[in-house]
């Protein structure tokens, strides 16, 4: 049988198509973006976004297949993120990859997101050491999860107010950086002095054991961010890029600390990165860091495959489809989707 | 030519496929349905209930609008995959136009009137023709007020069709000359679309799956929001 999967992303405002063979070999990712069409309102605008990826999908597909060489009755499956998301983007991309599941006659697989992402990691990565600690970092997620196994997966925390991607876009926006605002952040920190301004950093004691279980591994940026703005609404002459690099340091603190108790605590030999943040410099500098002085390994997506694409949703399907076999056709869209958690 | 039709514009979805013969089979979901949910196994049932494989498909025909968005997409982006994936074309046809098919026997003005929801309708006027029938005014936005006023200056014998003119039907009620056609007559229906995507078909009148475009009628609200922020067109 063959090891071919094409794989649908639609769950925000990317469009995106990709052939993966056996969860490694990427052989097309094709990623249209609507960041344009979206920049001027500062944010996504669901509608607009449903519209475009309607417009933009049968393209997107038609090319991942010619880039790939690919004929659909050569693929083992066609998968689609089904949530989390927007709920009419993502219905774009489940109803388009049913109806070609069953005009091919090929199995359909439904895609968790966030799954996906932790996946992005293990593209074209021969050695997966499990468990692993997952740290994920989004627009919409910020977790650390152990991956027990192939579809296992133990939460250890999550963020209490604020994803630290949106923490990213707040300051961005407040400070007139455009959207998306991580890359304008990362991009403008490098000029900048970190350790300038010492902002708070919520929920990271020296001793992880002085925080209650339920706080030990969450996260918190809402306050961050307010002391970002208070902080320059009191010193409007700070230098921008010393305040977007100390701010970014608050936050990549925040995460790596977290993840080096997570690999202390759980004893795991390896730890990955995933998620749109997942593509910060700073953070994946200090991430490597981290794991090597813990005595993990780390495992880092490409940069292109940190944010949105449907390569990482064709590596997930891929092992979904050998662990559980095709989904029902009769799936729809679920844009509250957690991760399937154990314990 | 076999044709199979996609219907999902309004609260219904439905799907059914045919040809030359006549409708060979069909299903629908009644309201509340979710269209995603019931669009794959319904394209699967009425396949079987056929007896044909899908590449056996000349064509793929979707109702290309107006109606509820969601609903809308999910039927157009799902035939316009099975066009690629089969290499075959598209017909789009409007809501609306499904809508009046099925009264095509009367000789009154047909008004089609889809629930276009925030106190709005989808409206277009039909009148028959010899061998079907022909719109006379295109589709577009209005409230249920503004459709009685211009029927009763009118004072033209009209035929109301569609989920919009039920909803509304306190507002129609007492116009001269203006009837309410049945409940059975209330959704687009993909038998009738079978239909009317066959003569087309003969006509030749088809799309490549990339080209169809959905018919809106309203701008998303950001955009419109945006330019009466802006002040600008
Ligand atoms: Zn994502």
């Amino acid at each position: 049988m063959s090891d071919l999967v094409l794989a649908i992303e639609t769950s925000c405002d990317e469009t995106a198509a990709s052939v993966v063979e056996a969860a490694r070999v990427v052989r097309s990712s094709v990623v249209s973006s609507q960041v344009d069409q979206h920049a001027r309102y500062g944010g996504v605008v669901p509608e607009l976004a449903s519209r475009a990826h309607v417009e933009l999908l049968v393209p997107v597909v038609a090319e991942a297949m010619v880039a790939a060489g690919v004929e659909g009755r050569d693929l083992a499956a066609v998968a689609a993120t089904t949530g989390p998301g927007l709920v009419g983007s993502l219905l774009v991309g489940v109803s388009a990859a049913k109806a070609l599941s069953l005009s091919w006659n090929v199995p359909f697989v439904a895609v968790n997101h966030l799954e996906a992402h932790l996946y992005a990691a293990l593209l074209e990565e021969p050695d997966l050491e499990m468990p692993m600690v997952v740290l994920l970092v989004s627009g919409g997620h910020t977790m650390l999860v152990v991956m027990e196994d192939h579809g296992r997966y133990r939460l250890l925390g999550s963020t209490l107010d604020d994803a630290a991607g949106e923490a990213f876009d707040k300051v961005a926006r407040y400070l007139g950086l455009g959207y998306p605002g991580g890359p304008a952040v990362d991009h403008l920190a490098v000029d900048g002095d970190r350790s300038a301004f010492s902002y708070p950093r919520a929920l990271v004691q020296e001793n992880p054991a002085t925080l209650a279980d339920d706080r030990r591994y969450a996260f918190s940026f809402s306050g961050l961010k307010t002391a970002v703005v208070n902080h320059l609404r009191s010193d409007p002459d700070a230098s921008t890029a010393d305040v977007v690099a100390s701010f970014q340091e608050a936050v990549v603190d925040a995460l790596v600390t977290k993840t080096r108790w997570a690999i202390e605590e759980t004893g795991v030999r390896a730890a990955c990165l995933g998620g749109g943040v997942a593509a910060n410099s700073r953070l994946r500098e200090r991430f490597v860091e981290v794991c090597n002085g813990a005595g993990a390994r780390a495992f880092l997506p490409p940069p292109a495959m940190c944010t949105d694409n449907a390569a990482m949703v064709a590596a997930a399907g891929w092992w979904q489809f050998r662990r559980e076999g095709p989904s029902p056709l009769d799936t729809g869209a679920d844009p509250n989707l957690g991760l399937n958690l154990i314990g | 030519m076999l044709i199979l039709a996609i219907e999902s514009a309004s609260g219904q979805v439905g799907c059914a496929v045919g040809g030359h013969e006549g409708v060979l089979a069909s299903a629908h979901s009644g309201q509340g349905r979710r269209h995603a949910e019931a669009l794959g196994p319904q394209i699967d049932f009425v396949r079987r209930q056929a007896g044909i494989e899908l590449t056996e498909l000349g064509a793929v025909a979707v109702d290309v609008g107006p109606g509820l968005y969601t609903g809308l997409r999910v039927g157009i982006v799902a035939g316009i995959s099975m066009a690629y994936a089969l290499g075959i074309p598209v017909i789009g046809v409007s809501s609306l136009d499904l809508l009046a098919f099925p009264a095509r026997w009367t000789s009154r003005l047909i008004v089609s009137a889809l629930d276009a929801r925030r106190g709005e309708l989808f409206v277009a006027m039909f009148r028959k023709v010899p061998g079907g029938i022909q719109r006379v005014v295109d589709p577009r936005v209005c409230s249920p007020a503004d459709l009685a006023s211009e029927l009763e200056v009118t004072e033209e014998r009209s035929l109301l069709v569609g989920d919009g003119a039920l909803r509304y039907q306190e507002v129609f009620g007492g116009i001269r000359g203006v009837e309410l056609a049945e409940q059975g007559l209330a959704n687009p229906s993909a038998r009738a679309l079978v239909q009317l995507a066959h003569a087309r078909a003969m006509r030749e009148e088809f799309v490549r799956p990339w080209e169809l475009e959905p018919v809106y009628l309203r701008r998303p609200d950001a955009e419109i929001n945006w330019t009466t922020r802006e002040g600008g067109a």
